[in-house]
């Protein structure tokens, strides 16, 4: 039935009831008038596009993929899968070396790693940033995320067997970043799983989930990993683990964009990729628990990332920081910092990033914090160089908050 | 995850219930699916018109001021409606006249508010208008995207420059008593229509737009910062897809989002609106409840649903979900014990609370008085 096939797609664009509510939402569209906006971009340029791919629109790029209209869309559309799925079928422009640089993120941490001070120093450098900038349009302005001399798989291999002897077992998916720049996550992670007496063990060597690869158009690279990830996640389900996460960005990917993006079935891992905050709190629920510092004392703000809000479980966090004696706590209004994975880090985005985020500056600023918390890692790179302020994981101010003598 | 309370619907009607249990210390979460009806707010709440103060302090307390005063308020198309309570942007006037001479003013590329139809209507009624668009450099960026060029968009330019359509305005009044502009104005600074009304030597006249509505926007923000500020847990994007229900009353909700985690409570609030929201659903047999599978009172015949005139009342607007007289959800007739219904799932089956917003609100705030009620005994 050829008429079928005109007006359907998988990402249902023939729900949109032409409401206009998602452009409202849209953080691009305040500061970028060369983007057509989710309602144009997502399910009016779908049936156009269904037509003739003529109609396909290279502003498509200018989408930060922070799926903020498919939260607010009031009949269920899926907006930004659309427009991401339509830059995956039809942008054929071969990818920039520095896109493919900058998504390449467990490539760059394995080739920093060993030299992390060096390479730390460096990027830090006024004259590296001026070159990165005029050789790929990456803006001189940011801060670059600093490598650790060690990675967190390092360290988990030298404490398997302490954490093998723990009775109750979970695996974890850390990440580039954990492993790369901030494996003290990884390791506050383990302090509270340990307290609760669970142990921790690696998957069978996965990789980056691809995020970044997904949204600079790298799409057989980003399948390659999918395929591989969800084989090492089944490996682990097999054994009847859960896996936790720490970064609200893998976790979608793993578990919503992998299918509706990259069509890689991970039907049969999807319910056991979990935050680890949800995790906690519900073992937390079922009667464990955990002894909190009797004098800690934090102002805490907690910012929701676009991912997470997505996912549907800020919540989790929330609950979990509100529950920590002396942690003063308030819930910043939802927004978009405007980093967006790589997004902000081009120098063609970096002034609509920062405008993005302002709102949510100005009022970190006001609420004055000792802390933001937040469960992703470029968020807190965004945040930190625009306001000043610390970000930190809701695990680690968690681990921070709680006695364990176990502590190493 | 426990709560006293959890509400299905973050709209007018969840948001009301909400903040009113919170404010006596009840624990809530709020399920909304995407967004909802306020985004198509026109200012007002038609037909509430006994004890509006207790309304009016909710709402100041959350930042957003009422004023009431029943007469009428100017619509787009140049006509005049009842109402009785509105945002303090809306003007509500004693008797359906604005003066005899206006001038509307709107923006080059607007597409969203019809000046010509305004001046015809309030033509019609031996008013004489005057139209002006202004040619704004700071919406010109706007303009690169004509389709883009929408409310919201303009009064976030506004925000900051609204000073400067003032100075134009004045600029261009001649004998006008009345000045007539679009809604977009004051999206995070309330306080902005009403700066505009002090610069301006003549009465002003905020009139809708095409959605997204501003004024309706910022209620939804200013009510669900409140909301999240006394403690409540507004889970956003989420749906509600099933529920657990035992010898006649709620255990807990199923959502997308927090799949096998369940929602449980003491009480339960159906504010999920009508078909728009998909609170409620209809196939050719038969018009239902999705979630709960509640009563749907409904002709039995699909041919008496509607009447084929399209722009007369059409019945199905009518139908809602049955309750008993104190708002508890029926279904196969019997009341479920810990479960309410309030807002436009009810349709008009208690036209004595009014239509839209007046109904979203009385019935939100008959709930939350029972509901505290009971959980005191």
């Amino acid at each position: 039935m050829k008429l079928q096939e005109y007006t359907s797609s998988s990402h249902n664009f023939e729900e949109c009831m032409k409401c206009t509510v998602c452009t409202a939402y849209c953080p691009v569209l305040q500061v970028n008038p060369l983007y057509p906006g989710p309602k144009q971009a997502g399910p009016d340029g779908e049936r156009l596009r269904l037509k003739d791919p003529f109609f396909f629109n290279y502003a498509l790029k200018y989408c930060l993929n922070c799926k903020r209209c498919e939260v607010a869309c009031p009949s269920g559309v899926k907006v930004a899968d659309l427009i991401q799925a339509a830059r995956i079928k039809y942008d054929n422009a071969p990818v920039k070396w520095r896109d493919r640089l900058l998504a390449s993120t467990d490539f760059m941490g394995r080739l920093a790693r060993p030299v992390a001070p060096i390479a730390n120093a460096v990027t830090g450098l006024g004259v590296t940033k001026t070159m990165m900038d005029a050789m790929f349009k990456i803006d001189h302005r940011r801060t670059f995320p600093k490598y650790s001399p060690y990675s967190f798989e390092f360290w988990m291999g030298r404490h398997e067997k302490e954490q093998a002897a723990f009775s109750e077992q979970v695996a974890y998916f850390h990440g580039c970043y954990v492993n790369y720049n901030y494996p003290k996550l990884g390791k506050h992670l383990v302090k509270i799983l340990n307290a609760l007496g669970v142990g921790v063990q690696l998957l069978d060597k996965e990789k980056c989930c691809g995020i970044a690869m997904i949204t600079n158009g790298m799409k057989t690279e980003a399948t390659k990993h999918a395929t591989h990830n969800v084989e090492v996640l089944s490996k682990a389900v097999d054994k009847g683990l859960m896996v936790l996460t720490t970064s609200s960005s893998c976790t979608l990917t793993l578990r919503d964009e992998y299918p509706s993006l990259l069509g890689v079935d991970n039907s049969g891992v999807r319910d056991f990729v979990m935050m680890a905050t949800r995790y906690i709190y519900e073992k937390l629920e079922k009667g464990a628990t955990l002894r909190f510092k009797p004098d800690y004392k934090k102002k805490v703000a907690y910012h929701t990332p676009c991912h997470m809000e997505k996912l549907g479980w800020g919540v989790f966090s929330e609950k979990l920081l509100r529950m920590i004696p002396g942690v003063e706590f308030t819930m910043l209004d939802s927004a978009c910092c405007g980093i967006a994975g790589t997004y902000g880090f081009k120098r063609e985005n970096y002034e609509a990033s920062q405008a993005i985020g302002q709102p949510l500056f100005d009022q970190i600023k006001s609420v004055n914090p000792d802390v933001v918390a937040c469960d992703c890692e470029t968020c807190k790179w965004q945040i930190e160089m625009s306001t000043g302020y610390t970000v930190m994981n809701p695990i680690s101010i968690l681990a921070e908050a709680i006695e364990y003598e176990k502590e190493k | 995850m426990k709560f006293n309370t959890v509400i299905i619907g973050g709209g007018l009607a969840g948001l009301v219930a909400g903040i009113s249990l919170q404010k006596a210390g009840r624990s809530t979460a709020i399920i909304s699916t995407g967004q909802n009806a306020l985004h198509f707010f026109s200012g007002s709440f038609e037909s509430i018109e006994e004890a509006p103060q207790r309304i009016i302090d909710l709402f100041a307390e959350a930042g957003v001021r009422l004023h009431y005063a029943p007469g009428v308020r100017l619509m787009p198309m140049g006509t005049f409606k009842k109402s009785t309570l509105s945002l303090e942007d809306i003007s509500l006037l004693p008797e359906p006249k604005i003066g005899s001479k206006a001038l509307i003013v709107s923006f080059s590329g607007y597409h969203d508010f019809f000046c010509s139809f305004l001046a015809e209507g309030l033509e019609k009624q031996g008013m004489s208008c005057r139209i002006k668009m202004l040619d704004l450099p700071e919406l010109e960026k706007l303009e690169q995207s004509p389709s883009e060029m929408r409310s919201v968009q303009i009064a976030r330019t506004m925000d900051r420059i609204w000073e400067n359509v003032v100075r134009e305005i004045r600029m261009l009044l001649r004998d006008e008593d009345t000045v007539i502009l679009p809604q977009v104005f004051g999206l995070r600074d309330t306080s902005i229509p009403d700066r505009i009304r002090q610069g301006i030597p003549a009465q002003v006249i905020f009139t809708g737009t095409l959605p997204p509505s501003v004024p309706g926007i910022r209620t939804q923000l200013l009510l669900k910062r409140r909301y999240e500020l006394l403690g409540g847990t507004y889970l956003m994007g989420d749906e509600a897809t099933g529920a657990h229900v035992h010898e006649g009353s709620v255990h807990s909700i199923v959502t997308h989002n927090l799949g096998n985690h369940f929602l449980e409570a003491e009480n339960f609030i159906l504010a999920t609106g009508a078909y728009f929201s998909k609170g409620l659903r209809s196939n050719p047999f038969q018009i239902s409840e999705p979630i709960f599978g509640l009563d749907v009172e409904q002709a039995a015949e699909r041919s008496d649903w509607y009447n084929p005139e399209f722009m007369r009342e059409q019945p199905y607007m009518k139908y809602g979900v049955a309750t008993d007289a104190t708002l508890h959800a029926l279904k196969d007739g019997e009341p479920i014990k810990n479960l309410y219904a309030i807002g436009s799932i009810l349709g008009e089956t208690h036209s004595e609370m009014g239509t839209g917003g007046g109904l979203a609100i009385r019935s939100a705030l008959a709930v939350a008085d029972q509901i505290l009620k009971t959980s005191e005994e």
